[in-house]
């Protein structure tokens, strides 16, 4: 290109004029001008993209920080055997009949009893209206405690609990005596006592590992919901994406590239395989929908559907960088091959591939980061709601139980009525972004390592 | 390429033993997202106190719920729809169609549905039916005659609504909610401010007339909002002009951001619901698939804690979230324990 306007720009006849090549004329000047300012443009574009990649980031890491760190309460909680175990004789089956709403009270009396220790005075005659202080899925973690070592019955043992969302909001600056005026989940009094129990020690926000590995939590308690069984379920889609998009899209590429003589019909195919790239992936949710679970009855929700509907979105993109890649190995290497005796499929296999490698590799990592960001297909085969309880017992459970996956659980927490979820949803936010920011590091290191240049 | 074969035989090794332990031993539900809280309380609740596993809860509305829950008997098909509405009659033949003939329907308690704006918006603290209607409807009754509705700014048709134009995000056609709106905000409007009357009177038959009167305004003064609460919520938050519609519950999680409206001189409260003063209000169901009882391990059990006093009650963890507690609980108790299904 260069090459063609220089031989044009120079004028066809010697001018007749006094030129100074110090002096620029004003032809020269405007041509300078108007590359001065399509630099200009150039950095401002630059400019402009960077300026809304920094609000992006700065705008998730302030709101999605606060996700990683949690209020919690340490107190003491006495486990009276009369309550918990009332036959005495350590069965197991037994103590598992007094349910949550048992051991709610027992936690109740707790704080009362550490309130009262600290010599913090509270407004409340009843101690159940102490409850709302600490989250409502304390009384499981008590019992929890208590079924798993029975020895606990009849000691007090020392609790680390969370607390509730909205005195997590306090802590965090999210909630404030105004804001909870008209809030029937909590009232100043409370706030109050927090105060007072920030100062005796007994309230803390540190880190929270149970937001990184932890279950999803139900609407009324947010401070326990976890994206950890969400960040199985992507893990074991993208374990089906990768066993069944690296080997097809590679072996379709190389039988395209390497064997397949050039017609219509392969002309075809390239051109369908464009075009399923382009492809939104909404419409592969429907397909997944209606062919592997109304058709084919796989289960819904599971991971091995959603590895599945990705792995036909994922399928292109493996395709067409490995063509790319096998078209840059030059042919040279090729004839050499088959001059020294090697058979064509000993050439694709022996010579190409290895050298291809580094570039298969990028691309399938790409589309992988591509896929484990897609929320749209998800939505449909019933990844969204309040799936993601229970981790996956074993492998297969792994693939064949319901699960959600991460970008399916930030929309879900993002769609939440309690404000405290939106903070969770921008911190997964932070944690799908390291995912896709080590998947492309890595990409970009394969290449840089092991890509080679001819 | 050992990598991927590791992982393809991986793959194949899951596949094999997933066919052998494919039962199912975890309770299925999907429907309503207005039931998806309490469902999701219940579940949790559930998966503490039981040894089954939590059940799994997937949201997605009432109509694709029950859709999907009448699609078949069998392991692979839902146990449970979560429904904002009661269960149609078209719904129920097609349930029937594919084998789904023994439903039981529970109703769980009911829901009230607020209209809201924001905190320091304008002054917006007391609707009628006549006032919804007269903002929304396309036809409104002026100096006794019918017309297309003229109205820009609430104190056209009510001094002493605030000065301010009329812009309302109700819920989309999707969503259960609409239709509640519609029953018992508009249609009830369009009765007390004579434009029903008008209609007829105008040549309409009454079944038409009647359906004319659920219609809102299409010039964009009422808009429809396809997503969820959050989406009104946001909606709200950029228009202080606005008003929303939303549910108790959800109002109730996000009072430092709206302020309600009473309907026809009532504050909306769990109490004025439960009395039933407050006139927007809908009962929630779910229904449950009796031909998956005893196959389906705890289906019968989460069914019945669902509906028990300590969480369905009135001190229980879903009326504290917001709903409003079923007087006749204890009569939806017994027909559970006795696994009474429709007719």
């Amino acid at each position: 290109m260069t090459d063609a306007t220089h031989g044009t720009a120079e004028p066809a006849e010697p001018r007749r004029r006094k030129a100074s090549l110090y002096a620029s004329d004003a032809h020269t000047r405007r041509r300078n001008a108007a590359e001065k300012r399509f630099r200009a443009y150039g950095i401002a574009a630059i400019a402009i993209g960077l300026f809304f990649l920094l609000v992006l980031l700065v705008t998730i890491v302030r709101n999605g920080t606060p996700a990683f760190t949690q209020t919690f309460v340490t107190i003491e909680v006495a486990l009276p055997a009369d309550k918990l175990d009332k036959s005495g004789n350590r069965d197991i089956e037994e103590m598992k009949k007094v349910s949550t709403f048992g051991y709610a009270p027992l936690v109740d009396d707790a704080l009362a009893e550490a309130l009262a220790q600290a010599g913090i005075e509270t407004p409340f005659a009843n101690a159940k209206d102490l409850r709302q202080i600490v989250s409502a899925s304390v009384a499981a973690q008590v019992r929890d405690a208590v079924l798993a070592d029975p020895a606990l019955v009849g000691t007090s043992h020392e609790f680390r609990l969370l607390a509730a969302s909205r005195v997590d909001g306090y802590m965090k600056g999210r909630v404030t005596r105004e804001s909870v005026a008209r809030d029937k989940n909590i009232s100043a009094e409370h706030l109050d006592i927090v105060d007072q129990m920030i100062a005796a020690g007994l309230v803390e926000r540190r880190f929270n590992p149970g937001f990184v590995f932890g279950a999803d939590a139900s609407e009324s308690r947010p401070e326990s919901a976890g994206i950890g069984v969400s960040m199985l379920g992507s893990f074991f889609m993208m374990l089906v994406v990768l066993a069944l998009a690296l080997p097809i899209g590679v072996a379709a590429s190389i039988y395209l590239e390497e064997f397949a003589t050039q017609n219509r019909f392969t002309d075809l195919i390239e051109v369908n395989i464009s075009n399923l790239a382009a492809v939104p992936s909404i419409v592969f949710g429907i397909l997944g929908l209606a062919v592997f679970i109304q058709f084919a009855h796989l289960p819904s929700s599971a991971p091995i559907v959603g590895g599945l509907v990705l792995t036909l979105m994922t399928l292109p993109t493996i395709i067409i960088s490995t063509r790319a890649s096998l078209k840059a190995v030059p042919p040279s290497i090729r004839e050499a091959a088959l001059g020294v005796g090697a058979s064509k499929m000993q050439t694709v296999f022996h010579h190409v591939l290895p050298l291809a490698m580094p570039g298969i590799l990028t691309g399938t990592i790409i589309g992988l980061a591509q896929a484990l960001g897609e929320t749209a297909p998800l939505l449909l085969i019933g990844m969204v709601g309040f799936i993601a309880s229970n981790a996956p017992a074993s492998f297969a459970d792994g693939f064949l139980a319901p699960n959600s996956a991460m970008p399916a659980q930030i929309y879900e927490w993002a769609k939440r009525a309690d404000p405290a979820y939106y903070e969770r949803a921008w911190g997964g936010i932070i944690i799908l972004l390291v995912f896709l920011m080590v998947m492309n590091i890595i990409a970009i290191i394969l290449r840089r390592r092991f890509e080679r240049r001819w | 390429m050992s990598f991927v074969k590791l992982t393809a035989s991986s793959l194949a090794i899951a596949a094999v033993s997933a066919t052998a332990a494919a039962a199912r031993d975890q309770v299925q539900v999907a429907g309503s997202s207005t039931v998806l809280p309490y469902a999701s309380i219940v579940a949790e609740a559930f998966g503490e106190n039981f040894d089954f596993p939590t059940p799994v809860v997937e949201s997605g509305g009432s109509s694709a719920g029950l859709k999907k829950f009448c699609q078949g008997v069998g392991e692979e098909q839902s146990d449970i729809a979560n429904s904002s509405r009661k269960i149609r009659d078209a719904e129920i033949e097609a349930c029937a169609a594919n084998g789904v003939t023994d439903i039981i329907e529970v109703r769980i308690g009911y829901d009230g549905i607020v209209f809201a704006s924001q905190l320091d918006g304008p002054a917006y603290t007391s609707f009628t039916q006549a006032d919804i209607f007269n903002a929304l409807a396309p036809k409104v009754v002026v100096n006794g005659e019918l017309v297309d509705n003229p109205y820009t700014k609430w104190n056209e048709f009510n001094p002493d609504l605030p000065d301010a134009e009329i812009l309302a995000f109700i819920p989309g056609t999707k969503h259960g909610t609409r239709e509640v709106f519609e029953e018992k905000v508009i249609a009830v409007g369009c009765e007390a401010t004579g434009a029903l009357e008008a209609m007829i009177a105008g040549g309409m038959s009454e079944d038409d007339a009647e359906d004319a009167c659920l219609a809102v305004r299409a010039d964009g003064r009422s808009v429809d909002i396809d997503g969820d609460y959050t989406e009104t919520l946001a909606s709200i938050d950029a228009n202080a002009n606005a008003i929303g519609v939303f549910g108790l519950a959800f109002y109730e999680n996000n009072t430092d951001k709206l302020k309600v409206a009473t309907m026809a001189g009532v504050e909306p409260s769990t109490e004025t619901i439960s009395s039933g003063e407050y006139p927007v209000s809908r009962p929630l169901y779910f229904y449950v698939k009796k031909a998956h009882i005893g196959v389906i391990p705890g289906l019968k059990e989460y069914t019945e804690f669902f509906i028990s006093d300590e969480i369905a009650g009135p001190d229980g963890p879903l009326a504290e979230y917001g709903l409003v507690s079923d007087p006749e609980l204890a009569a939806t108790q017994a027909m559970v324990a006795n696994e009474e299904t429709m007719q």
